[in-house]
């Protein structure tokens, strides 16, 4: 369950922060926004990100065998 | 999951500070427009650098107060990832200003000044290489990254504020702090340097433990 709470986490601040933006006069990308554009940007940002992730996870375990394996031998 | 739980936090943290940093509602500046959201990833370098460079203030202190090589090397490793953050701090700035002030560069306080730390850190690693011998290397070390802590903040923090900066928060601009960060940015923001700052630690921690590793084997 507690593994569960980082979801529960993310879930509830995306829905505080999801608000409707005012138009004042100030150039801003809505028509990235109206076009649904903005989600590629979104999805790049987030595989890039997701890509560094995995990769120091897996670097994580990688390390922690060879630590165990050290571990063990002696 | 006891020992990983902070790895998956900081993964979380910065998988919200992507999604959310550019789906997420910002004030309406001119001249900035969409930018601002660069708040999330160009300031955020900065703040994860000075807390890395904290750490490995304290553990040089650490070190030249019980000469425990431990200490010494997480002082070597954090400022590692410091430095590393601290160069992608000057990257992503340097592409915000081109785009809003016109150039990739201007003379400017708090621009040198960053720079002139990044070098101060440079020269703290020639230095340890510099020397074969462990514990001198770590002693001589940790008083020079005493002193590369006190120029960095004279260099980013203090002469900023006394002259006059083109950069936001310094030199008599309003920073964004200092208007009150819009709380829209600011729900961003935080948990954006806690997870920045958690990766820092995390490849910190794997430098950390595979030269533990490698010490090992080699002194078998």
């Amino acid at each position: 369950m507690l593994t569960k709470l980082p979801l529960l986490l993310f879930v509830f601040m995306l829905s505080l922060v999801l608000t409707a933006s005012a138009q004042n006069g100030i150039d801003m990308a809505d028509t990235m926004r109206s076009s649904g554009k903005i989600y590629v940007v979104v999805a790049v940002a987030a595989i890039v990100m997701i890509g560094i992730l995995v990769y120091l996870a897996v670097l994580d375990r990688k390390i922690s065998a060879l630590e165990k394996k050290i571990k063990d031998k002696s | 999951m006891k020992k990983h739980w902070w790895k998956i936090l900081s993964g979380c943290l910065l998988l919200y500070t992507v999604i959310i940093g550019f789906l997420g509602d910002v004030p309406s500046m001119a001249i900035l427009n969409e930018s601002i959201r660069n708040l999330y990833f160009h300031v955020t370098m900065w703040f994860a650098m000075m807390i890395l460079l904290i750490v490995s203030l304290v553990n040089s202190i650490k070190y030249l107060g019980a000469f425990n090589l431990k200490s010494d090397i997480i002082a070597e490793e954090s400022a590692r990832v410091a430095t590393l953050f601290g160069v992608l701090g000057l990257i992503t700035g340097m592409v915000w200003a081109k785009y809003t002030w016109g150039a990739w560069w201007v003379n400017d306080v708090q621009l040198n000044g960053a720079a002139a730390t990044m070098l101060v850190y440079a020269a703290y690693f020639l230095l340890r290489n510099s020397m074969e011998d462990e514990q001198k290397r770590a002693r001589i070390s940790a008083v020079y990254s005493i002193f590369a802590f006190a120029m960095m903040i004279v260099f980013i923090i203090i002469l900023p504020r006394m002259t006059d900066s083109l950069h936001p928060g310094k030199g008599g601009n309003p920073g964004f702090s200092s208007y009150d960060l819009d709380h829209r940015l600011r729900l961003v923001f935080y948990p954006a340097v806690i997870g920045w700052t958690l990766l820092g630690v995390w490849i910190m921690n794997l430098r950390i433990r595979l030269k533990n590793l490698n010490n090992r084997i080699e002194s078998k």
